[in-house]
């Protein structure tokens, strides 16, 4: 990861505002990165609502969460963009001509502009409310796992009954000295053929399934010794455990964005309306993300700011070049780009 | 209109007017009821609209349908009043509904 990946504009975030800032971008020719913490673009509307009807999308009567991301990827297609997922951007910092951009797994990103279109924030994993869990978190207690080995011959719990935790589960088995799985019920949300599959693995009693929920921790150092479960009784047990793996789904949180010094209004960058630029020149946010006197959350909100940023954008760029007004309905050029 | 009453995990209470054919959390969304965070919005997707119904109440609120009991897997500190409050239909059956709200959301 080592190797720069230099852009004109990078985008935070592939969302649905994200994605439509690269078509927005594309048509004043400017080449797009973008990046994102989720494993595929859509943000919360892949993450949240994939399913889900949207109704006020203009043009699209009804559309989902997932056929709306679809239509989106189609549609910038002509642009070219790259894309980086499963990353973070953890620090913005200004240098000659631009900005340059690091991601939480070593990623680094030189562009000229840099347009936030993050939403809420990055999609973080839920972390259970447990007095403590701070001290243990990324020694033994983890919320995701990097590398299998670094769980051979421990006593694992897993706690969750979701696909995360099911996955886990199976995959860590072999490994684990000794693997339990702690869940609130005897019913699970993960996909069937992996709760067949480890309940087949209790049966053979090659792991432990027990019902309770996760209650405390106990150890010390930040090495855990022991997870104490509730039943739904409020009767407590505990569990030896070398690592704790909570799997509850992801949460929403501002992230590293807020720290980077823009004025902020409710966990919210405050941009201006003509070119919904931040309080640092060169850098834009579109999207859930802004704030300004009578913002909207609404998807169709960020596709405008997408469509005023990138005239300004564009003046960043090409400091000399004239940007004349043109449709795409009857533009030669603009048709042109499109590949139509 | 009915009225619903909000208590924090820290016993801070709270209560509201609420327009029948609303939820329960768009009411507490509305006043800015703190421990109440609805990410998704409503689309029962994210569980952090959790809240755990009076035990007097139980019974006029009703059970969580499947698709809520499985979304309330990725809740914490779940308990068998739990529901989440973006599925819970204000009617003028239950004004004066009491629910708490637990210690943490996401």
């Amino acid at each position: 990861m080592s190797e720069i990946v230099k852009t004109d504009a990078v985008i935070i975030g592939a969302g649905p505002v994200g994605l439509f800032a690269v078509f927005e971008l594309g048509l004043v020719d400017i080449k797009s990165h973008v990046i994102d913490i989720l494993d595929k673009p859509g943000g919360q509307c892949a993450e949240l609502y994939p399913e889900k009807p949207i109704y006020d999308i203009p043009g699209l009567p009804m559309v989902t969460g997932a056929q709306l991301v679809k239509n989106l990827q189609e549609q910038i297609k002509p642009f070219g963009p790259t894309f980086e997922y499963g990353a973070r951007v953890e620090t913005l910092e200004k240098i000659d001509g631009g900005f340059r951009l690091k991601t939480d797994i070593g990623g680094i990103i030189e562009a000229k502009v840099v347009v936030i279109a993050a939403g809420g924030g990055s999609f973080e994993s839920k972390k259970p409310p447990l007095p403590g869990i701070e001290q243990y978190e990324n020694k033994s207690v983890f919320y995701l796992v990097r590398s299998m080995e670094a769980f051979r011959g421990k006593n694992i719990v897993i706690a969750g009954g979701g696909d995360s935790a099911l996955d886990w589960t199976l995959n860590l088995a072999p490994l684990a000295k000794k693997l339990t799985l702690l869940h609130r019920r005897d019913a699970f949300r993960a996909a069937p053929d992996s709760v067949n599959k480890m309940k087949a693995l209790v049966a053979e009693k090659k792991i432990d399934f027990l019902l309770g929920q996760l209650h405390g921790l106990e150890g010390a150092n930040g090495q855990l010794t022991k997870v104490i479960a509730r039943r739904d009784d409020n009767s407590t047990f505990d569990i030896e455990a070398d690592a704790l793996l909570p799997f509850f789904g992801l949460t929403i949180k501002l992230g590293p964005v807020g720290t980077w010094g823009f004025t902020l209004d409710q966990e919210r960058i405050v941009v201006d309306t003509e070119k919904f630029e931040t309080s640092m020149p060169g850098v834009f946010a579109i999207g859930d993300i802004n704030y300004y006197p009578g913002k909207l959350k609404l998807i169709l909100s960020g596709f405008h700011e997408a469509a005023l940023m990138s005239q300004a954008a564009h003046k960043i760029i090409y400091p000399d070049k004239r940007l004349v007004f043109q449709y795409t309905t009857t533009s030669s050029s603009l048709q042109k780009k499109l590949g139509v | 209109m009915p009225k619903i009453t909000y208590i924090e995990h820290d016993g801070t209470s709270r209560t509201v007017d609420a327009e029948v054919g609303s939820t329960v959390m768009e009411n507490a969304i509305r006043n800015g009821i703190p421990g109440i965070e609805a990410e998704c919005g409503g689309a029962c997707s994210c569980a952090t609209c959790h809240v755990h119904v009076d035990e007097a109440w139980m019974e006029k609120v009703g059970k969580p349908a499947p698709m809520e009991e499985d979304m309330l897997d990725f809740a914490f500190d779940v308990r068998p009043n739990s529901r989440l409050s973006c599925q819970i239909k204000v009617t003028d059956e239950l004004d004066g509904l009491i629910v708490t709200t637990p210690e943490q959301q996401g």
